[in-house]
């Protein structure tokens, strides 16, 4: 594998969750975590899902990642059957993760140098690229401690881009940070994912960062975990958070959410 | 320079403090040297060597001991973590073991290797050993899971977790371990120098011992500051430049 083709970017993936149930089970009570939830992705799709918290969305993108195994059904990632993480979907968490033990730069190749078929020097030119790429280049040798947690998330981002993976998962990975740094990220990570197609999921349970980001956005309600409604939003990119359309399709979908929400509290 | 000229002061104080009790007489000079004599011990030890050759004899248990004791424990502290099983077994020894003083090994060892200088290396290879294994454990149980998590989905699995992931992700736990363990090997070995009384070396234990048995209290003194002096710099040499580096690292520590 050449350089120019890393940094070129795999074809994105297409992603299929068949009938996938989980269970949690402790010794005091079962948790029916996600029931039959069946979800096509398609190659390049950004898709957000959105529910309440404990409504299984973080488990489903555990499973897809591999990090958890399903109870029931399966997960196909282009037609291969999930057994195991794999480089081809990285995942990014809600705390950035990174190694204190490394600087940014080595944790951006942290990913890369279990990557085979590259030499070191290539490895590096590919996490410069992808330190600039989130504008962290004046950071390269800063250590993790030194950086805000805005910055941290932006490594964590070039970490789980520069491998090259096909599938990108993020579990709410702007939940912790303030508002300001969170829209300087969403017009981040549209950049960047024009530029570099990858399918993603991207969980959370902010309504207006899903609306703002994604293709499509699916409503999930809790116990169980399932699959309620889907809306597709046809805004054009790049969309701002605070634009009007976004606020009226973020709308709609809170109402739905909230309808799910109380009838939940009513049952 | 501030902080050492502080620092400076307060041990000259401390001496001076020493001196005036000593001048005032309220304790007899047998009980208490002056802290001239004492130095006048050190300087003419120094000059006829064995104070060196004490000393040297000491650190050379002290290192093979230490050495011997960092190879088995963090391995056996690395599987305790890893397996139930040898958490269950090996685990609950340690833990038993780390408990019981390394006086308490001395008789054994006595009876085991006689007047030996494997009987002195036993007792200090069993004062290290379980410290170390104990902090080894106790670290890689302290790793954020998320930690495990990043490295597993960018496909780190195997000997590359172990020693690209767990092991640096303790690194603070083992750092801290291995300094109770070098304080223990110390302590160890010392207890062994002044009850095993061997011919092969004369350490700054056996100094010790002598000073009491000739009632040389300037002598026990004596010994005694260059015995707090050694693990002094130890600390100050081997240890305090790598939990500078960890501090700097993990951004932890106050100022």
């Amino acid at each position: 594998m050449s350089l120019q083709e890393e940094l070129q970017g795999l074809p994105p993936a297409k992603l299929a969750v068949e009938s996938v149930s989980k269970w949690f089970r402790t010794s005091r009570q079962s948790v029916h975590a996600l029931d039959n939830i069946s979800l096509e992705i398609a190659e390049g799709e950004f898709v957000c899902l959105v529910g309440p918290s404990g409504c299984g969305k973080s488990t489903l993108l555990d499973i897809i990642a591999g990090l958890e195994v399903p109870d029931e059904g399966r997960v196909m990632a282009d037609n291969e059957p999930v057994l195991n993480p794999g480089r081809h979907r990285l995942v990014m968490f809600q705390e950035a993760a990174l190694f204190p033990w490394l600087d940014v730069i080595g944790n951006v190749m942290f990913g890369l140098k279990l990557k085979p078929g590259l030499r070191n020097k290539e490895r590096l030119e590919v996490a410069k690229f992808f330190i600039q790429l989130v504008g962290l280049e004046k950071f390269s040798h800063a250590h993790v401690h030194e950086l805000s947690g805005g910055m941290k998330q932006r490594v964590a981002l070039a970490r789980a881009l520069a491998p090259n993976p096909r599938v990108l998962l993020m579990d709410e990975p702007f939940a912790a940070l303030d508002a300001l740094t969170r829209e300087q990220l969403y017009s981040d990570i549209q950049r960047i994912w024009q530029k570099r197609r990858k399918t993603i999921l991207f969980v959370t349970h902010n309504v207006r960062e899903a609306v703002c980001l994604a293709d499509r956005v699916i409503l999930f309600s809790r116990n169980p975990g399932q699959i309620r409604e889907q809306f597709e939003i046809p805004l054009p990119r790049p969309r701002d958070i605070n634009s009007i359309e976004l606020a009226e399709h973020a709308g709609e979908i809170t109402r739905a959410l909230k309808g799910y929400v109380t009838g939940e509290v009513a049952e | 320079m501030r902080r050492f000229l502080l620092a400076t002061l307060f041990f000259v104080v401390l001496i001076a403090i020493w001196h005036f009790l000593v001048k005032a007489g309220v304790y007899s000079p047998v009980l208490l040297p002056s802290p001239q004599s004492v130095g006048e011990y050190l300087v003419g030890a120094a000059r006829d060597g064995t104070l060196f050759q004490a000393t040297g004899v000491t650190v050379r248990r002290l290192l093979v001991g230490y050495f011997i004791g960092i190879m088995i424990g963090l391995p056996l502290g690395l599987f305790t973590s890893a397996s139930k099983f040898v958490e269950d077994t090996i685990g609950v020894l340690a833990l038993g073991l780390q408990t019981l003083p390394s006086v308490c090994w001395i008789p054994l060892a006595l009876l085991w290797f006689g007047q030996t200088e494997s009987a002195m290396l036993f007792v200090v290879v069993m004062g290290t050993v379980w410290s170390v294994v104990i902090a080894t454990d106790t670290g890689v149980r302290n790793i954020p899971p998320i930690f495990a998590r990043a490295a597993k989905t960018m496909g780190s699995t195997g000997l590359h977790k172990w020693t690209k992931v767990i092991l640096p992700a303790s690194l603070p736990f083992l750092v801290s371990g291995m300094k109770q363990g070098w304080a223990f090997a110390w302590r160890s070995l010392m207890a062994a120098e002044i009850y095993v009384t061997i011919l092969t070396g004369f350490g700054l234990g056996h100094l010790l011992h002598y000073g009491r048995e000739l009632n040389a209290m300037e002598q026990v003194i004596g010994v005694m500051l260059v015995i707090i002096t050694i693990g002094l710099l130890t600390d100050k040499i081997l240890f305090s430049p790598v939990e500078r580096f960890l501090h700097n690292r993990w951004g932890t520590g106050l100022r």
